[in-house]
């Protein structure tokens, strides 16, 4: 049945992946008309799926150094860009992100714009030119381009920064889901997530991580989409919800307006005793603010999310491992068409949610209830009691109103299917793909760091004699050594997700984006010029979020810039240093020039070449 | 130093680029700067505002579209310049 090389077979073996996955989740369905627990079909959802991407990740091992650090370099471009959207979307994306569309409305979605939109700045101004330089890291191409291994370690340093603020949220999103659905307590979970996280990346590097994250993307946007279609159809909302809830978004305005959308204080909210992290509905579903403010806040935060998805090593590392220059930009454009998949529907089921809590005309709506009533249907006992959800009537007339139920953003995902009615069967696959999303996108974000640590410094600057089995023993040991020190910060919970994540985006930004696009774009950059714009574009944005960081000093934010929008002062900053101190410096020599004309043509031999 | 084929080439690229990141500031930042003002248009038969369409649907859909279309002209610019590598498959 299958002939030839692996990658020549990739349609075949995904897509009986995927008709495995649908029947086991068909079985799933029968065995829940069986009388088997909710429990015990969660565990399995949970338990098949690690195990099938261990298999993946254990027959993917390599002791190839291309293999483990860029996968052979011969991954297809349509497969890259289900990998590369695996890689991308968070555990934040898939179960965080419907909430704060949910809560936030229209202001909110700036992140939906921002997401996106990077990925136009990654396919013209650095993708396909890092692929022509063949590079293994993005500290490989800043070390290579401007030369010495300072300027490489500040690279490393502002990558392992960057990422290691991404991978905690994503590693405490494994731990969640994982002790949500096995039953067992968080910090259990978090080793769970994370042993599961090394047995898919350890053994093949690279290699391992592209083939489980197809896995992945096939799970987690099976988990996304067949919820939203389900509730749509059996509500009757239209047959593509995408395209027709255009009506249910103007009842939404027209309920907003009869309920009211009444700010309650902290005072009130307090005295009611809501557990913490819950939110309620005070923002308009789809109107815009109104004033220049409101509009650059939406576009600043905007500009971080794009600015600083080109500038993310674990994403841009992603395009290093198609087989040339042409496919590494076409495979850019298959990431967004896969990434988009996911996100033009998570304002569609932040919508079917709310429009199924709201509309006194469909029954499932709860908002102008009795509270008594209210509070005895299943799905509200159930999440008040793990206090993911919360009643307090504020007025004391009984009836529930909008700014009276509080509700956990994630419940948005986790509980829509429940509240419309649909099997609990479709709950563990929403876990299952929430835990394909958080885990995927940990594995790329490790990797990138363990590879920066174990190429750039540890190959580059320690040990340049080092042989491959050294090289990759130390590549493993190094991916471990930060898995359980991400694991182990994730098990203290000290950030919230989202918060979390955004800063990866600004820190990245900050040091990395001018570096890499005007190595390409601009010859006169200098080394100088380039460490300048690392290192002024760091200290810079961390020394605005300490300054305006709530946690931290908790300063008035300048022009409206606040701790989630940072990288604007740290690449502004950059920019200028580097500038500045390249036209300061000399220009770099014939060689130097030659190389960022070589990288500029598609043809021809790759500029390093490994050995 | 680069050849006189390739200079013509990277002039073409540069030119795509500012076509690209062009299209790009459109549908990423200045329809939002309307935010307030463009939500009270309709979008026509599918009923949504267009401010609210647009950052749900709207640009993003444009982005995957623009990135098809802009790697589409950058392959013709390669192979008009005879620089294309879209055959190789191995370093």
């Amino acid at each position: 049945m299958f002939k030839g090389k692996f990658v020549d077979n990739l349609p075949k073996i995904y897509g009986l992946y995927t008709g495995g996955f649908l029947l086991f989740f068909l079985a799933m369905m029968v065995a829940e008309k069986n009388g088997v627990s909710a429990k015990m079909i969660g565990i399995l959802f949970l338990t098949f799926t690690i195990a099938i991407y261990a298999l993946i990740g254990v027959l993917s091992r390599t002791m190839n150094v291309s293999e483990y650090y860029v996968s052979g370099r011969e991954v297809p471009t349509v497969f890259n860009g289900m990998a590369t959207a695996a890689d991308w979307m968070s555990g934040a994306s898939f179960v965080a992100m419907a909430g704060g569309i949910y809560y936030g409305g229209y202001t909110y979605m700036a992140f939906l714009v921002g997401w996106t939109g990077g990925y136009v700045l990654v396919s013209t101004l650095l993708a396909p030119y890092l692929r022509k330089f063949g590079c293994y890291t993005v500290p490989d191409f800043i070390g290579t381009r401007y030369g010495g291994n300072f300027a490489r370690f500040c690279a490393v340093l502002v990558l392992v920064l960057a990422s290691f603020t991404y991978v905690t949220a994503q590693i405490n999103a494994t731990g969640t889901i994982a002790s949500r659905a096995l039953g067992i307590p968080f910090g259990t979970g978090v080793w769970v997530g994370l042993i599961s996280i090394l047995l898919c990346s350890m053994l093949g590097g690279m290699r391992a991580v592209t083939w489980t994250q197809v896995a992945q993307y096939i799970v987690l946007i099976i988990a996304y989409l067949l919820p939203i279609f389900w509730i749509s159809w059996r509500g009757d909302f239209g047959l593509f919800p995408h395209f027709t809830l255009g009506h249910e978004v103007a009842r939404i305005v027209e309920l907003e307006a009869q309920y009211g959308l009444v700010k309650n204080s902290a005072e009130a909210i307090k005295a009611a005793g809501v557990p913490a992290g819950l939110a309620y509905i005070n923002v308009p579903h789809a109107a815009a603010p109104e004033g220049a403010m409101a509009a650059w806040k939406f576009i600043s935060l905007a500009i971080c999310m794009m600015v600083g998805t080109a500038s993310l090593p674990h994403i841009l590392m992603r395009y290093f491992t198609t087989p040339n220059v042409t496919s590494a930009r076409r495979s850019v454009a298959w990431s967004l068409f896969f990434i988009f998949l996911l996100y033009f529907s998570a304002p569609m089921l932040a919508t079917l949610s709310k429009i199924q809590l709201m509309d006194p005309n469909l029954k499932t709506s709860i908002i102008g209830k009795p509270i008594d009533q209210v509070m005895a249907i299943e799905w509200v006992k159930n999440w008040i009691s793990v206090k993911q959800a919360f009643i307090a009537d504020f007025n004391k007339d009984g009836i529930l109103q909008l700014n009276e139920w509080f509700m956990r953003g994630d419940v948005v995902v986790l509980a829509t299917p429940e509240v419309a009615g649909l099997p609990y069967v479709v709950s563990g696959l929403v876990a299952a793909g929430g835990m394909a999303a958080a885990m995927s996108t940990a594995d790329g974000l490790i990797l990138a760091m363990a590879n920066a640590l174990s190429h750039d410094v540890y190959y580059k600057m320690v040990d340049p004699k080092a042989d491959v089995r050294k090289r990759l023993l130390v590549a493993r040991l190094l991916l471990i050594v930060i898995g359980v020190a991400a694991a182990y910060i994730a098990a203290m919970r000290l950030t919230s997700i989202l918060g979390a994540v955004a800063w990866a985006f600004d820190f990245a930004m900050s040091g990395l984006f001018f570096p890499l696009v005007l190595g390409v774009w601009w010859k006169r950059a200098t080394k100088e010029g380039a460490i300048a714009g690392m290192l002024a574009g760091l200290i810079s944005g961390t020394w605005y979020l300490i300054y305006v960081g709530p946690a931290f000093m908790a300063k008035t934010p300048w022009l409206g810039i606040d701790h989630l929008r940072f990288g604007i002062i740290g690449a502004t900053v950059s920019l200028v240093a580097m500038v500045v101190v390249s036209l300061a410096t000399k220009e770099p020599d014939a060689a130097t020039q030659k190389m960022v004309d070589d990288i500029r043509i598609p043809s021809g031999k790759t500029v390093i070449s490994h050995r | 130093m680069a050849t006189s084929k390739h200079e013509a080439h990277w002039n073409d690229t540069k030119g795509l680029m500012r076509i690209t990141l062009a299209l790009w500031f459109f549908f990423s930042i200045v329809i939002f700067m309307f935010g307030y003002q463009l939500n009270s248009v309709k979008v026509p038969l599918l009923g949504y505002p267009l401010s609210y369409y647009m950052c749900a649907q709207g640009s993003l859909a444009a982005f995957v579209i623009l990135i098809f279309w802009s790697s589409g002209k950058q392959q013709e610019i390669d192979m008009k310049h005879g620089v294309s590598d879209a055959e190789r498959t191995e370093d």
